[in-house]
């Protein structure tokens, strides 16, 4: 039953939201309310945000082992912490404003993807080729990335570490509140398409056969899926395997194929694995390092999972 | 009615449909043959917008096939691909529905559902409607295509090869409806290899070799030993069963 699916992620995610408010609190309750309030709210920003981009790219390339970072998207947004350290040094990149280096990124990101659907799809829709030449573009960004690297000084190559993996521990107060219009807007642009999203998930063949102008919308989808995996990888750094894990979760317990059920269904499943573990993690646990880094773990165990399970028996 | 003039396609340098002028009248069942290769399936693609020629122009109702807006010809004309992805847990019945797409863009009225049931019924899928696709037959698969192409309702229907992976009698089902279509005034134009089921069915064909037209007709006039051996670099009989003609390679 779909609707009871959910009901059972929204109960996961109220029940997991408020353990993460109540749990371990001591002292002024205003104050540690606004304080795990904004760390809730970015969790769950980037949760809707990976969960919704990974599940519209999937439906578009008709592949459930594909995420978006296979586009190149981390390595792009690693290489622009790479080149700003390199040319403004640790110190100058430390002292640039949260908001402009977002503001960069996220145009730098959104005009890369733009760029390389154009270059591709300008030359008829192959999604193979687009994802082959997303794949070609990260190693790309990758090697440009260790070429600076390896000309940064030592000490200075910290600030890139610390930049380039996914952490909750210091996001900006004012670029959450814009990550948060952001995926709330493209969120409801992107569910406004669920049909249209059915549709295309039939193959570009059937979707042209339903009346459905097959490059327009994937183009357009495509621009969403940027959109929101630049402002998430923006706002906490790159996440890579994540996204499978949720899209993984959710094939598994929605019990079908309609989009208007997936894609809210996604997100709440998102916010709730990530608000879950953070609360094991930091309260329970008492651990102070990035929950990512163990979900990330797991998401790359789905992701080995996946493809050993569609090997030809 | 569908015309071309001067119709060519060209795919990774390689030229694959030269010059096609043919014309495909309404009310009639008109039958592609030739050779794997031959670039029926390509024409067809055109045909249906799925791609754009290299040249030469498409006139579909009166006016050019690319000024038709894509939600306005899906009314107009559907087209069964060979290439098709099954989504998941999608069930026969859902399949059937989407045909019913460029209609409402998926909310369904009950002529909608009475529509998507008639042609499931009429693929006698209506046992099967609960079942997902990706548990059925190749065959099975290919009526639930074909009934969601049915439920377009529109008054011209491209059939690529609608006879894949069918049995005897599914296979005379389908080709009976397209009949049924085409006598009520629709233009029905299907992709066919078996030359005897394409005897017996077609009004018109269109013979086609290396992007060309090598013959075009009355099946009685195409389908004769001398054209055929042309037509397919083999030695093919043409006898006469009952009177009806029966087409093998010797």
């Amino acid at each position: 039953m779909p609707s009871r699916a959910l009901i059972l992620a929204g109960a996961a995610y109220a029940a997991s939201a408020l353990a993460f408010l109540t749990l371990g609190a001591r002292g002024d309750w205003g104050f540690l309310l606004l304080f795990r309030g904004e760390k809730l709210l970015a969790l769950s920003t980037v949760g809707a945000a990976v969960a919704l981009s990974t599940l519209v790219f999937q439906t578009i390339t008709g592949n459930r082992i594909l995420t978006p970072a296979i586009m190149g998207f981390d390595a792009l947004y690693v290489m622009i912490q790479t080149a700003l350290v390199f040319l403004l040094g640790g110190v100058g990149f430390a002292s640039l404003g949260a908001l402009p280096v977002f503001a960069l990124e996220t145009a730098l990101m959104v005009a890369a993807a733009t760029g390389l659907f154009t270059f591709v799809m300008g030359r008829g829709d192959d999604m193979n080729r687009l994802v082959l030449t997303g794949i070609v573009f990260g190693i790309l960004l990758r090697s440009l990335s260790a070429l600076m690297a390896r000309m940064i000084d030592p000490s200075e190559y910290a600030y890139v570490q610390a930049a380039s993996y996914a952490r909750f521990t210091n996001v900006d107060g004012d670029l959450l509140w814009i990550a948060v219009a952001v995926v709330l807007a493209v969120g409801a642009l992107v569910l406004a398409q669920a049909r249209r999203l059915d549709v295309l998930a039939l193959g570009r063949a059937t979707a042209l056969t339903l009346g459905v102008a097959h490059e327009r919308a994937a183009r357009r989808l495509m621009w969403l899926v940027t959109l929101l995996v630049a402002v998430s990888t923006a706002l906490v750094g790159p996440i890579v395997f994540f996204g499978l894990l949720v899209s993984a979760v959710t094939y598994q317990i929605a019990g079908t194929w309609r989009h208007a059920v997936l894609l809210p269904l996604s997100a709440l499943i998102a916010a709730a694995l990530l608000v879950a573990s953070q609360t094991l993690f930091e309260r329970v646990l008492s651990l102070q390092s990035s929950v990512f880094v163990v979900i990330e773990a797991l998401g790359g165990l789905v992701f080995l999972y996946l493809v050993l399970r569609r090997t030809p028996r | 009615m569908i015309e071309m003039s001067g119709l060519s396609y060209a795919a990774g340098g390689k030229a694959i449909l030269h010059d096609i002028t043919a014309r495909l009248p309404e009310g009639r069942l008109t039958v592609l043959v030739g050779p794997n290769g031959a670039g029926k399936s390509t024409l067809l693609a055109l045909l249906g917008r799925h791609l754009a020629p290299g040249g030469g122009v498409i006139r579909f109702g009166g006016r050019p096939l690319e000024d038709w807006p894509r939600a306005e010809l899906a009314r107009a004309l559907t087209i069964l691909r060979q290439a098709t992805r099954i989504t998941p847990r999608l069930t026969v019945a859902d399949l059937v529905a989407f045909g019913r797409y460029p209609h409402g863009q998926g909310r369904l009225t009950p002529e909608d559902r009475k529509i998507a049931a008639a042609c499931l019924d009429r693929m006698a899928l209506t046992d099967l409607r609960d079942r997902q696709l990706d548990t059925l037959s190749g065959g099975q698969q290919q009526r639930a295509l074909i009934a969601m192409v049915l439920a377009q309702d529109t008054g011209t229907l491209l059939m690529d090869e609608p006879l894949n992976n069918l049995d005897l009698a599914h296979a005379r089902r389908v080709m009976q409806v397209l009949r049924e279509r085409a006598a009520a005034g629709r233009t029905v134009v299907a992709v066919l290899h078996d030359l005897t089921v394409a005897a017996r069915y077609a009004d018109h064909v269109l013979a086609l070799r290396d992007g060309r037209v090598m013959a075009e007709g009355p099946p009685d006039a195409v389908f004769t030993p001398a054209r055929l051996a042309q037509l397919y670099d083999a030695e093919i009989e043409v006898h006469q069963i009952g009177g009806r003609p029966v087409i093998l390679p010797i």
